[in-house]
């Protein structure tokens, strides 16, 4: 058996110094993916964030090689004043990576590529988002909703990007989402590990 | 690199900062009247003033741009440490702004009646001391990056901060135009630049990092 890629150990979330979950264990060995579920608000955005190392755990360990993890937020990160290839090759020149053509092709962006970033849809934007994910190519993706804004084609197209070019190289995936994906994993459901709000606070509770 | 060529692409500050620069200059004149004495003798101050100022005004889009639209945590996931796009953003800044006032103190210079040398000491100290306006305000963009308001909240922690840049800076500039001995201010100015440079990315990364939780 293989060693997992992403391993979280009593994991505790804390967002603004409240607690929000506790108890969270999991680990994705290559190819293994994660879906997060739960109501609005129940923690899985401050999850991912802490899984990205964007924040720091309340208690427990999360086991992953450094600079392992790609985050896609809600937000997309596109730059208004830069063409769709511009924006793609910035994030790759930053992750040296060179800027693959599949990348544009997974999700159908070559016919925009000259396209300025505030000419973009949602969806259109989203989907530059989702490719800087192929783009940057690290084995550890957390997604938050991914399927925001995206039409049926397109999450369709996601969901085979993420089956075939990314779990299938040994990649894992954390993704959040209300939408069905369509992609064979287990769910997590975050209500089940709510924390107590009124429980300790955060580590810079003393400092504020 | 992407951070010059939205600079360049979005317009806006880059341009502006200049403008801002051409206007508080032109300004001074009226207010003071013509007399040219008068005018070579607060010229460098002026000058001074009136580009740490320009700087200020370019500053609050340092951080909050990529604030906004989320590309701040997905720099902060890649590669390059925080400390890195601080310091790339100062510098970018820098070339945006503090280079081409630097260079267009010389003409503005003349509209306040400076002369040759005192013209190419004035370009001479901004140049010497811009890159800590850039570096101290990319700390103070950091720290509000955010906040609601945040250019207002900036430039009220900024402007204490550049008080030496500005004495020494502005020292450095009358004694060379008037043909004394600089060496002193020069070497503190370079002191600060250097300093800051050397320091303040490592706190904009931190502060950055903390604004991200």
């Amino acid at each position: 058996m293989t060693a997992p890629v992403l391993r979280a150990v009593a994991l505790a979330v804390a967002r603004g110094g409240v607690p929000l979950l506790e108890g969270i264990d999991f680990a994705l060995r290559p190819g293994e993916a994660l879906v997060l579920r739960g109501p609005n608000g129940a923690g899985k955005t401050s999850l991912l964030r802490c899984l990205a190392g964007l924040a720091p755990p309340l208690a427990g360990r999360i086991e992953m090689q450094p600079d392992a993890a790609a985050y896609a937020s809600h937000a997309d990160g596109v730059k208004a004043a830069l063409t769709v290839e511009e924006n793609l090759r910035f994030w790759a020149a930053l992750h040296d990576r060179p800027l693959a053509e599949e990348a544009l092709d997974a999700f159908a962006l070559r016919p925009l590529r000259h396209r300025r970033g505030a000419t973009l849809s949602a969806g259109q934007a989203r989907r530059l988002g989702l490719a800087r994910l192929a783009v940057v190519d690290r084995p550890v993706l957390l997604l938050d909703e991914p399927t925001v804004s995206l039409d049926a084609a397109s999450v369709a197209r996601l969901a085979g990007w993420l089956r075939e070019a990314h779990l299938a190289r040994g990649g894992v995936a954390v993704i959040a989402t209300h939408a069905p994906l369509g992609i064979e994993a287990p769910e997590l459901d975050l209500s089940a590990h709510r924390a107590d709000p009124r429980a300790t606070a955060g580590p810079d509770a003393a400092f504020l | 690199m992407r951070d010059l060529r939205l600079a360049v692409r979005a317009g806006g500050g880059f341009g502006l900062a200049l403008a801002f620069f051409l206007i508080v200059v032109v300004l001074v004149p009226f207010a003071v009247g013509p007399e040219a004495a008068v005018l070579a003798r607060i010229g460098p101050g002026v000058l001074w003033v009136a580009a740490l100022l320009a700087t200020l005004l370019s500053l609050d889009r340092l951080f909050a741009l990529d604030w906004e639209d989320g590309a701040l945590p997905l720099l902060a996931t890649s590669p390059l440490p925080l400390e890195g796009v601080a310091l790339v953003k100062a510098a970018a800044h820098w070339i945006t702004t503090g280079l081409p006032l630097s260079l267009a103190a010389i003409p503005l210079g003349v509209l306040l009646h400076g002369e040759g040398a005192a013209l190419l000491w004035l370009a001479g100290t901004l140049l010497l001391g811009t890159p800590a306006l850039s570096v101290i305000g990319a700390f103070g963009a950091a720290l509000t990056v955010g906040v609601r308001r945040g250019g207002l909240l900036l430039s009220l922690l900024v402007l204490p901060l550049y008080v030496p840049t500005l004495i020494f800076g502005a020292e450095a500039a009358r004694r060379g135009a008037e043909g004394l001995d600089a060496t002193v201010p020069l070497l503190m100015l370079g002191g600060i630049s250097a300093g800051s440079l050397a320091l303040l990315p490592f706190a904009a990364g931190a502060v950055l990092r903390i604004n991200l939780r």
